[in-house]
């Protein structure tokens, strides 16, 4: 399971006939351990990486630490799910940070977009003491995936 | 003007530049080329490593060291050996740290070989041991291991290329090119044979490491065999370190005495942050090893599939990290296979023919690379096939 899932978070798109080269298993049998690790929940979707400097020059990206009050009973999961509930959340993480508790990724169209989604929409919801937004400027890898170019092969001795 | 061809010996002007290297230079000035031809590991060295580098060259007096190497490090070493096969050097008396599994090949040549002694190339094989046996002094005598084995060496194979003049065997497990392994019991013939001879084995085992399913056996571990082996190894291939030149050698004390000599003249010592760190390569990194080799498994068993499928029969290679796909199903030579294949889809590989006769009609494919990267490279050559067989028809 842990191979299988390993070349799959490096290619999600490989053939099962590939795939199956790769485990020492038949394409058939690879097919069926994918289906397996998605019914369980292991897998829960695949997406895909993309260079926005080529695909769209003015998307925002920017990472909003948030300090929040925790909850009786549910602790910063309510919060959390709150937020997790909006479009423009790409992703939202518990830290062990003591300076701030979620760590919210936000995308949006331009820098406006973004500056108002964090003022109106996170900075206001009940329990959020404070906010503050890093807005990115490059993203140079990605899920193990290089954006920016690869590093030359310099190799070729041996 | 001064006359080269008179200044430059004429042993040296003999001896032929690297078969592996013809194809580099030419892809070296191709755009939009990809490789599958290098021979060293893709990961970067384990960050323990470099830290313990670190830690030298911010503490330390970078300084020449002990002619065989670092104390700690030749303890270390003995320690591995005999952890793996049971088998006890003296870290004083019989080990020598060398730049590079390569200086410790020379080392034996030159310790062992008189004007005329034969020396047993067991091929196909990487291409120094034929230039290095001649430079010694001594006469490369060919022994071509056959797919019909999986490219294993029996007895058969160079019993008859036995003289009176046969000083050494090369023993090249796990191969390179070909991805061979020998088990104790392709060993033990070898072994029952050479008993009753003066005849000194040579074994090059620099990919030990780097086995799939089963465990690397040494031929050191059959009786009787370690007073007649010097046993080559070294951290480049296992520990992702080609860079920092750092191999070893060992043998029983007569041998070592002698060939420290020319190690002590000709290259004084190893490199000194190269030895300290790879204390700690073997103290602290097998964890790291095996991940890698678990990652190469998955390439390994990706191409030899892919090439199967592809109509390149492909023999399950157990050690190192090449395939050796056999392409005599395309009708041409090793050679014109992989130019054509450069040149019309851009794919870097090393013909055959570059390590030794019994190589022609097969390509040495490395997976020292990504699967992204094999798999693009797969897909060229698939295409490349294709128009073969179109121009066949």
């Amino acid at each position: 399971m842990k191979d299988i899932v390993k070349i799959l978070q490096q290619n999600a798109r490989i053939s099962n006939t590939a795939l199956g080269e790769m485990l020492g298993i038949s394409a058939e049998a690879a097919a069926a351990e994918i289906e397996k690790l998605e019914k369980s929940g292991v897998i829960k979707g695949y997406s895909v990486i993309v260079d926005d400097d080529l695909y769209d020059k003015s998307t925002v990206y920017a990472t909003i630490e948030l300090k929040v009050t925790p909850q009786r009973d549910c602790g910063f999961d309510d919060i959390a799910k709150t937020i997790m509930m909006y479009d423009e959340v790409e992703s939202v993480s518990l830290m062990s940070s003591g300076a701030y508790d979620l760590a919210v990724e936000v995308k949006g169209d331009n820098l406006k977009d973004v500056a108002f989604f964090v003022s109106e929409r996170l900075a206001t919801i009940d329990g959020i003491l404070s906010t503050s937004t890093h807005f990115i400027l490059k993203k140079y890898k990605e899920k193990g995936i290089f954006i920016d170019s690869e590093e030359p092969d310099e190799r070729g001795l041996g | 003007m001064i006359d080269y061809d008179k200044v430059l010996s004429d042993k040296i002007r003999s001896i032929k530049p690297s078969g592996i290297r013809k194809f580099f230079d030419i892809a070296g000035t191709m755009e939009g080329v990809i490789s599958l031809g290098v021979g060293e590991p893709d990961f970067n060295t384990p960050w323990a490593i470099r830290k313990a580098a670190i830690q030298v060259l911010e503490r330390k007096h970078i300084i020449y060291g002990p002619n065989k190497g670092l104390a700690p490090l030749r303890n270390a070493i003995s320690q591995t050996i005999e952890k793996k096969h049971g088998v006890k050097y003296s870290p004083d008396k019989e080990i020598i740290v060398t730049v590079g599994g390569s200086e410790a090949i020379d080392l034996a040549l030159r310790g062992l070989l008189d004007p005329g002694d034969e020396v047993l190339v067991v091929e196909p094989c990487f291409v120094c041991y034929a230039p290095l046996v001649e430079l010694a002094g001594g006469v490369p005598v060919s022994v071509p291991t056959r797919i019909e084995n999986n490219f294993k060496l029996t007895l058969e194979d160079f019993r008859d290329k036995v003289t009176e003049r046969t000083k050494l065997l090369i023993l090249p497990f796990p191969n390179n090119p070909t991805g061979a392994v020998m088990t104790k019991e392709d060993l033990e013939p070898i072994a029952d044979f050479l008993r009753d001879t003066n005849i000194m084995v040579l074994s090059d085992e620099i990919y030990s490491e780097l086995t799939y399913g089963r465990k690397h056996f040494s031929i050191i571990e059959l009786e009787g065999m370690r007073e007649r082996t010097i046993y080559v190894n070294g951290f480049s291939k296992a520990y992702a370190m080609t860079g920092w030149r750092l191999g070893y050698v060992t043998a029983p004390e007569p041998v070592i005495t002698q060939i420290s000599k020319i190690h002590q003249y000709g290259i004084m010592c190893s490199p000194f942050i190269s030895q300290n760190a790879a204390v700690e390569a073997l103290s602290s990194c097998d964890a790291e090893v095996s991940k890698m080799v678990d990652e190469y498994n998955i390439r390994r068993r990706y191409l030899v599939g892919e090439f199967n499928r592809l109509g390149l029969t492909c023999f399950n290679p157990e050690g190192a990290f090449y395939v050796f796909p056999c392409i005599k199903s395309t009708g041409l030579s090793s050679e014109d296979f992989c130019e054509r294949l450069l040149f019309e889809e851009k794919v870097a590989t090393v013909p055959g023919s570059a390590f030794g006769e019994s190589g022609e009609g097969y390509i040495r494919i490395s997976y020292a690379y990504s699967l992204k990267h094999l798999m693009e490279a797969i897909s060229r050559i698939e295409k490349f096939l294709k128009k073969l067989e179109a121009e066949k028809s």
